[in-house]
């Protein structure tokens, strides 16, 4: 076991090495720079923020120091928020996002997963027919359709909750991005799960264990759940990954301090150094989810071994 | 491994979720005498010396306090200086401080402070982008461009409540400049322990009537009464919170569900919708900016082509980009200079009492004597970065040209950055899309941006004699003959027409009706300590 945590680890830098290089060399590509502006500078002043910056050295030379730097956990500082460092920025936006997105995983995984079940267990009967309709229709609504159609109820009209905002820390202010952010993936997690659970209770092991006389709760509580749940853990990785680091249209439309806006401010911004930094922190967590999902495959399935 | 029970499973997995809600369960929201503001994008810095952008400069200036400030209906007005007197050849300002202005930790403020914050400000090690609007300082130009050491400044301590500030020339929108936030002081002890991170919550040390209390960046920065301000005593409001809100739905929808008190942007298109539906709270103001259309005249088919400038600015109904594209939102501009603006009574040409079909026959023969007819078009390109406005702009003016005069448009967008850049280049351009804010209510911020070395000017245009005029009316002693000047050189930037005057700027506010002494003014400015929440 742990020499396959060592090997994968190891295995990922490599992996980690390619992305920081692409994507730094691409947003060096990218016309215009971070302190291009509709008011232009005067070329002395340029010349000081550049140097400020190193932004006036060779291209290789700048690369050598950021890398130089990352070795000693340093992401830099950042161009568009000054004073601030890429490290306290990601410190700062990563626990929102984090909170917001763990919390609608969880509860996309407990609602979409009991739906698909229930939709599984009436196949092709009206119960089922709806779940699968509605999560149609969870998937085909983006979440810029239903987040501001949730503030106009919710918060316009009924005044129930804050049409956005993160000052208060309230967790009134979380609802709605949670819940926003949970529909799409309840959506997938009991369309993927009504099948997986269709295929394993057709299979020879399932069939023995009603033939034994168990109660069907207990068939696929007990029996059919932890196989049918392999290819929904295919899919948590990666979404995992992706909605903890921030969903930028949530992020956008609630006014929430994550991760997600700061990435897509800063490419807009060319702030080098912090797009740079959210990529490599997206690589890291990507790497491990999927590491953590590789483990769990194996405390799911004993045909999964690892070595 | 024991296998864990699904209802185990499910318990923990509700706890978990519970735990998450619960987490930052704290205190309620905002009570009490607080203003909320919808504060359009993020600010990328509360130091004074580098905030460039209007939201971050709102801040700062609830923060800050210059040497004169601005009164609620926009009147230059004594700020943390009490008086001021003027030499007669218009050279020196002798400045007073108040003996009673404080910074927020107690320190007085003094003229030093002054001289440090507009040598800082000077130093080209700063990289304020707003340094250059300190070249009417003596030395100005070479301290700006490094060529001189910032204490070359003219600028001089007295003693500690007097401060003496030398010009190259009369300028007489100084006082008006010295509200800008370049011009503030800075707290020097502050700034040498904290270095660049002095502008945060915790290290800044303030002059204004607020202090910053809380920033969390993409969220919102949170100021507080600052006890110390001279004037305290009048400000009424405890709290002002400032909300990053990018997104202009979202603002107008927080708006209207009451979590916010002043809305600084909503979407241009529900403009009749907020007029029928908030009556009352929308507030619109005549506003020092100009959106224009300008001409790369280094490049055919512009280069040398006055007639095809002008046929082409004359085909532009403006009237109809009022209504129907910015839904009342501007002033249909003819001139260069915003109307409101001081110094000079801001020009339009003849045409500009003309009806449009009078302009439209002027256009074709102009367009016909610059050589181009039905059969051998005009073809034009223009240019403008990504945005809805932009583009239905650029539709239109494409379809008026096509209508009237059968030019071949196409249309170009790019993203921000990209298109500063190409902008810049002058090489790919043709027509581009720009838009100009006054830094200062004087007509030389809209006139200087031409000047044939301004690094502004994207057109690539340049006439000595207008050149000329700037440079003697920045001299001149006379008010009289400095108007003269500077609205001859707004003619001549007329009749060369390197760019197509499109709109003049309003501002736009939604403002609650409990917010109260809230006061439209032509630059903009609402600072917090002059308002009151009454009935809320």
């Amino acid at each position: 076991m742990l020499r396959f945590a060592m090997r994968r680890l190891l295995a990922s830098i490599p992996t980690l090495l390619v992305l920081i290089t692409l994507a730094f060399f691409m947003m060096r590509l990218a016309p215009g720079g971070p302190f291009d502006k509709e008011r232009s500078l005067l070329p002395e002043i340029e010349a000081a923020i550049n140097s400020a910056y190193h932004l006036d050295e060779p291209l290789w030379q700048q690369y050598l120091r950021y890398m130089g730097g990352l070795l000693q956990g340093d992401l830099g500082p950042s161009f568009q928020y000054a004073g601030f460092s890429v490290s306290e920025l990601i410190a700062q936006g990563f626990p929102v996002s984090l909170a917001i997105g763990l919390s609608s995983m969880v509860l996309a995984l407990l609602v979409g997963g009991a739906a698909g079940i229930w939709a599984a267990m009436r196949q092709n009967r009206l119960g089922d027919w709806s779940v699968m309709t509605l999560s149609m229709a969870g998937i085909s609504l983006p979440s810029y359709v239903i987040a501001p159609l949730m503030i106009l109820l919710f918060a316009v009209t009924l005044h129930w909750l804050p049409a956005g905002g993160w000052e208060q820390g309230r967790y009134l202010d979380m609802l709605m991005p949670v819940l926003a952010l949970a529909l799409p993936q309840i959506a997938y997690i009991a369309r993927l799960m009504r099948g997986s659970m269709i295929e394993v209770l057709r299979s020879n092991f399932i069939r023995t264990a009603r033939a034994k006389g168990l109660p069907e709760r207990r068939v696929i509580l007990r029996h059919a759940l932890k196989p049918a749940m392999m290819p929904i853990l295919s899919f948590l990785g990666p979404t995992a990954a992706g909605v903890i680091t921030g969903s930028v249209v949530i992020e956008q439309i609630f006014g929430i301090p994550g991760l997600g806006r700061y990435f897509v401010q800063a490419a807009i911004n060319r702030d080098y150094t912090l797009v740079l930094g959210v990529v490599i922190f997206y690589g890291l967590l990507i790497v491990l989810f999927n590491f953590l999902v590789d483990l769990l495959y194996g405390a799911l399935d004993p045909r999964v071994r690892v070595e | 491994m024991s296998p864990i029970s699904p209802r185990k499973c499910l318990s923990r997995g509700l706890a978990c979720l519970a735990l998450l809600l619960a987490g930052p369960l704290q205190a309620a929201g905002p009570a009490g005498n607080v203003l909320r503001i919808g504060n359009g994008a993020e600010p990328q810095t509360l130091d004074p010396h580098k905030t460039e952008t209007v939201d971050g400069s709102r801040i700062v200036r609830d923060l800050c306090e210059g040497l004169t400030t601005v009164s609620p209906t926009g009147q230059t007005v004594p700020g943390a200086a009490e008086r001021w007197e003027i030499s007669p050849d218009g050279l020196e300002y002798i400045f007073f401080l108040r003996p009673t202005a404080r910074w927020s930790n107690g320190d007085p403020v003094v003229a030093e402070d002054f001289v440090a914050g507009l040598r800082r400000a000077a130093d080209p090690k700063t990289g304020s982008s707003y340094a250059q609007m300190l070249e009417p300082l003596i030395n100005g130009p070479e301290v700006v461009t490094g060529k001189k050491p910032p204490d070359a400044l003219g600028v001089e301590a007295v003693d500690d409540h007097t401060l003496l500030l030398r010009l190259r020339g009369p300028t007489p929108y100084l006082l008006g400049m010295l509200s800008h936030t370049t011009t503030f002081p800075i707290h020097r002890p502050s700034l040498k322990k904290f270095g660049d991170q002095f502008a945060r919550p915790g290290n800044m040390v303030c002059n204004g009537a607020y202090l910053l209390d809380q920033w969390v960046v993409q969220s919102h920065v949170r100021i507080k009464r600052n006890r110390y301000y001279w004037n305290n005593a009048r400000t009424s409001i405890d709290t002002v919170v400032f909300y990053s809100t990018e997104d202009v739905n979202s603002e107008l929808k927080a708006y209207r569900a009451g979590d916010l008190d002043w809305a600084t942007g909503y979407p241009a298109v529900l403009t009749p919708w907020i007029r029928q539906n908030l009556k009352g709270e929308l507030k619109m103001a005549p506003y020092l900016g100009i959106s224009y259309f300008g001409y790369n005249v280094t490049r055919p088919p512009f280069r040398d082509n006055i007639k095809l400038r002008q046929a082409l600015s004359l085909a532009i109904d403006r009237d109809v980009i009022v209504d129907k594209v910015l839904y009342t939102l501007s002033i249909p501009a003819y001139g260069w200079i915003p109307p409101g603006t001081e110094g000079v009574t801001p020009q339009t040409p003849e045409w500009a009492k003309w009806p449009q079909a009078q302009r439209l026959a002027l256009a074709r023969k102009l367009y016909a004597e610059a050589g181009y007819s039905e059969d051998n078009p005009a073809e034009v390109e223009i240019r403008y970065n990504t945005s809805e406005n932009n583009k239905r702009m650029a539709v239109v003016v494409a379809a008026m040209w096509k209508q009237w005069l059968g030019v071949k448009s196409t249309l170009a967008n790019e993203e921000w950055k990209v298109f500063l850049n190409t902008r810049k280049l002058k090489k790919k351009t043709q027509v581009f899309r720009s838009a100009w804010i006054g830094d200062y209510n004087d007509a030389t911020t809209f006139l200087d941006i031409m000047h044939s070395t301004h690094g502004q000017n994207d057109t690539g245009w340049g006439n000595p004699r207008y050149d000329a005029l700037l440079a003697q009316a920045s001299a001149e002693t006379d008010a009289g003959r400095r108007r003269a000047m500077l609205e001859e050189a707004e003619r001549i930037l007329l009749s060369e027409l390197p760019y197509i005057p499109l709109t003049f700027y309003v501002s736009k506010n939604l403002v609650k009706p409990w917010v109260k002494q809230w006061q439209d003014n032509i630059l903009d400015y609402h600072y917090s300590k002059d308002m009151r929440i009454e009935g809320h």
